[in-house]
């Protein structure tokens, strides 16, 4: 794979295929894990087995990793079944990956953590005695041949521990350093090497130094190694912490399914679901994949994706997600999407991708982190030189104690750290209420909305008109003029004639025969029932047919003043009922506004409705401002305008019409009910209806963003407060010269403390309501 | 005592040049596949040079265990991935045009350079 070249460097080589799509997957392409494999012979039958698939342009297994590539336009079940059918066992990477990746991580976290500790402990098993030996009044000189001599052996031990624990510090310090790059270890490395070698130098050829300044410093290479070990190990269990809500979400996977196969139910692992198998799922137990319920009736908790605490009831027919729960009946489901395609693996993975990502107030840090490391290796030389040249005697054990200070006082780690840890429990804690923020941009712009623009259909309101009055004008039933008006409507295309015939449908009314059925453009519809002649519409139609609408008119403004739709309806040329549909508003879409409102945000309403139903909409939802008759194309617009007023412009919609707006929006907001949403549309994504989820985002945040800052602040006043006292500022004026062991428990303290703050902010509570 | 400044002045100099002047070489590619190992604090190689216009694989090896080797990310074409311990990890890069590309980890400690020609 690589080779010398005449100039010393390695020619590596880079695969450059000829698709073109970025990021980790590409559509035709499947990773599968063999299982069974166990000698090279069986690569040939593998691959053989999946070129011999329809489809299958390319297969090659990678036998030291047991896993195989397979290209072309095949489906992974095809694929999964010839290796069982070659005499193997195959999975799929993606579907496994997380919970599987999850339990590799901890493991090696685990290991990680452990060895840290030992280090930690050897080397403040050496450096803890010889400290205490200095405090309690010991002597670090060396003046005599005896004291050379023990010194010499505690110097070894040093050096031991230099390379049992602090080996990883030294190694990446030179490894950086042919990179021409420099980090902690360089730091680490050199604030140690320092005080190590100037203390040998003390005991071998003592000569070299003035008399006063024979001093050994070995304690502080050995305390500092193990503090920095000690805090590593600390911020290791505290970084576990930040990425909770992500373990929580891959823990909703369930592992097996119970699936029907001739007849019979067998429970398998979840990567072995195929796509329209059929999963039995009972009471208390998990969706293992997603999919349509065909048979049964149950109650579903959905808040563990969607944040909505109600059960939502499904009957056949109801789509069902992977890693919610079942809570009342027994159910079977045919599978639509499994392993990485369901709504659980996709939010599991825009969660994630979102977490590592960084708002723009981390690029600064960014900017100064790459400058760090050498600055302050020329501070420690400077600061060494104002010793020398201007300190006390003896000036050379001033020198190096505080150009050591200096290199093991600065910490780069706490600068890097402030962002990424805290948009890590920031996206998580959103997530878990919900809300699915795409990126670190996104989630600094939220912070910073001015003015929040809904859309009316479907975002304020449900989006589904539905029968709000019937006001009978004889003695007729309401039962039977709606019948009526549902045989006649379920001919007709219109969306409100939806309304009437669910709602028909909803009081078990079966719809009659209709002839003669007759659409009237812009006016309403007409036909025959049971020979009886009906009629439904507007005012107009009733006036041109000269039928009299009498008192029923004036009902009929009032219900277009409160935001509805009224129509007529006339049964044999005679009025007899005026029904109303409206697009009801959803329960806390009232108080979810007033909360926005609350909060200082402008709240903007545009609908393509009329003047008068926008009006009664608005009022109703505590809305001033709202822009009616708004054709789809001019949402944009609007958005430019309020952003060309200075706004920091919020857009929510339902993630489909609305997308050129979410585009041009600051922040484009796609609001989804349970969980299919259509997540790669928007900035953030609502997992469920509420306006609430809004609010929540906004308030996630701006409290993640306060947390970045609060680290910032600590990272900055720590490293520029930090630096001068090491290198001896405050020494002039009180005397004051800090040790390097100081310096190496604050520094291990420095980056805990940002990793603790940014876990504060998992106790932070965004529902107010 | 003066000879001690020089030379106090000559590190910092080298200390300048080494870290920030010096422009390492980039190692090229003739369209295989490349390994790029993270370990002791570095990828390496750490400056790869690719063809415009043209997908990209780059194949990351974790051999440190160090969480801060854990994330990898390449800022302006918005990926993030985690890279699993001593396991291969595929990164495939959308065709690039010119210019010069970073990847770091989350806290910048550990950096690399595209360089697209």
């Amino acid at each position: 794979m690589s080779e010398p070249t005449s100039h010393g460097y390695q020619h590596f080589t880079v695969k450059q295929p000829d698709n073109s799509l970025s990021m980790i997957a590409e559509p035709n392409q499947h990773e599968l894990i063999i299982e069974g494999a166990s000698c090279a012979s069986c690569v040939t039958k593998i691959e053989t087995a999946l070129k011999a698939v329809p489809g299958v342009t390319s297969a090659q297994m990678n036998f030291a990793q047991r896993t195989v590539t397979v290209t072309g336009d095949a489906e992974r079940e095809a694929l999964i079944k010839a290796v069982e059918s070659a005499g193997y066992n195959a999975k799929t990477i993606e579907a496994d990956s997380h919970a599987e990746a999850l339990e590799k991580r901890e493991k090696a976290e685990w290991d990680y953590y452990q060895r840290l500790l030992l280090e930690m402990s050897f080397a403040l098993s050496l450096g803890v005695p010889l400290m205490l030996y200095g405090i309690a009044g010991g002597s670090m000189a060396v003046s005599t041949n005896a004291e050379r001599l023990a010194w010499l052996l505690v110097g070894l031990l040093t050096l031991g521990i230099m390379v049992f624990s602090g080996k990883h510090f030294y190694v990446g310090a030179w490894q950086s350093f042919r990179h021409h790059t420099a980090n902690m270890n360089t730091l680490i490395a050199l604030g140690t090497g320092t005080a190590w070698l100037y203390s040998m130098v003390v005991v071998l050829a003592p000569g070299v130094v003035p008399e006063m300044a024979r001093h050994v410093y070995f304690e502080a290479t050995a305390m500092i190694i193990g503090l920095i070990n000690l805090g590593l190990a600390l911020e290791l269990k505290a970084r576990g912490r930040t990425s909770q809500a992500i373990k929580r979400l891959i823990g909703l996977q369930a592992k097996t399914a119970r699936v029907i196969r001739d007849d019979k139910e067998v429970d398998i692992a979840i990567e072995q679901v195929l796509l329209n198998d059929k999963v039995r799922v009972r009471p208390g137990e998990k969706i293992p994949v997603d999919g349509i319920v065909v048979h049964g009736h149950t109650a579903i908790d959905e808040s563990m994706l969607t944040g909505e605490s109600m059960p939502v009831e499904k009957g056949e027919g109801a789509a069902v997600a992977a890693g919610t729960l079942n809570m009342t009946g027994s159910i079977v489901f045919r599978a639509t999407r499994v392993g990485k395609d369901t709504a659980l693996a996709q939010i599991i993975n825009l969660v994630k991708r979102a977490q590592n990502s960084k708002p723009p107030i981390g690029r600064l840090a960014d900017v100064i982190s790459g400058y760090f490391v050498p600055v302050v290796m020329i501070i420690a030389i400077v600061s060494a030189l104002m010793w020398l040249n201007f300190g006390p005697d003896p000036a050379v054990a001033f020198a190096m104690v505080s150009a050591t200070t200096v290199l093991i006082i600065a910490c780069p780690c706490a600068l890097g750290l402030a962002t990424p840890m805290s948009v890590m429990v920031g996206v998580g804690k959103a997530a878990e209420a919900g809300v699915l923020i795409r990126n670190g941009e996104a989630l600094q712009m939220a912070s910073r909305i001015t003015t929040m623009i809904l859309d009316k259909t479907g975002t304020i309101t449900l989006g589904s008109p539905r029968v709000t009055d019937i006001i009978m004008a004889g003695n007729d039933s309401e039962d039977r003029a709606l019948q009526l008006a549902a045989s006649l409507e379920s001919s007709s295309e219109h969306p409100l004639a939806l309304a009437i015939v669910e709602s028909a449908r909803a009081r078990d009314l079966v719809p009659l025969q209709v002839t003669n059925f007759n659409a009237i453009a812009g006016h309403g519809v007409e036909g025959e029932a049971d020979g009886i002649k009906l009629l439904f519409g507007n005012e107009k139609l009733m006036r041109d047919r000269g039928i009299d609408c009498g008192s029923l008119v004036k009902r009929a403004q009032l219900l277009a003043a409160d935001a509805k739709t009224p129509m007529y309806f006339a049964v044999d040329n005679v009025i007899s009922a005026l029904i109303a549909v409206a697009d009801p508003i959803k329960e806390d879409s009232i108080a979810a506004i007033k909360r926005l409102q609350r909060n200082g945000i402008r709240v903007v309403m545009l609908t393509g409705d009329n003047q008068a139903t926008a009006r009664a909409v608005a009022t109703k939802v505590g809305i001033t401002d709202f822009f009616a008759e708004v054709l789809p194309q001019q949402k944009t617009d609007k958005v430019v305008a309020l952003q060309a007023q200075g706004e920091i412009v919020g857009m929510t919609g339902d993630g489909i019409n609305d997308a050129p707006a979410l585009a041009m929006a600051h922040v484009g907001f796609a609001i989804g009910t349970g969980t299919d949403v259509a997540m790669e549309s928007a900035d953030i994504t609502l997992m469920r209806g509420s306006l609430h989820g809004l609010a929540d985002a906004i308030a996630v945040s701006k409290a993640t963003l306060s947390n970045i800052k609060q680290n910032f602040f600590g990272a900055f006043i720590y490293n520029i407060a930090g630096v001068p006292i090491a290198a001896g500022v405050l020494y002039p004026f009180f005397g004051l010269l800090l040790s390097p062991v100081v310096a190496g428990a604050a520094m291990a303290l420095s980056s805990l403390t940002v990793v603790t703050n940014a876990n504060r902010l998992r106790l932070f509570k965004p529902l107010e309501h | 005592m003066l000879m001690v400044n020089v030379a106090g002045a000559a590190v910092i100099v080298l200390i300048v040049w080494w870290f920030w002047l010096y422009k390492a070489k980039e190692v090229g590619q003739d369209n295989t596949g490349l390994v790029i190992v993270v370990e002791n604090g570095t990828y390496k190689p750490s400056r790869i040079r690719l063809n415009a216009n043209q997908a990209t694989e780059l194949h990351f090896l974790r051999k440190d265990a160090s969480p801060c080797a854990e994330m990898l990310l390449f800022p302006d074409l918005d990926i993030s991935e985690s890279l699993p311990l001593n396991k291969p990890r595929t990164i495939r890069l959308p065709p690039l045009t010119i210019g010069e590309y970073q990847f770091h980890c989350q806290m910048q400690m550990y950096r690399g350079v595209l360089k697209v020609e």
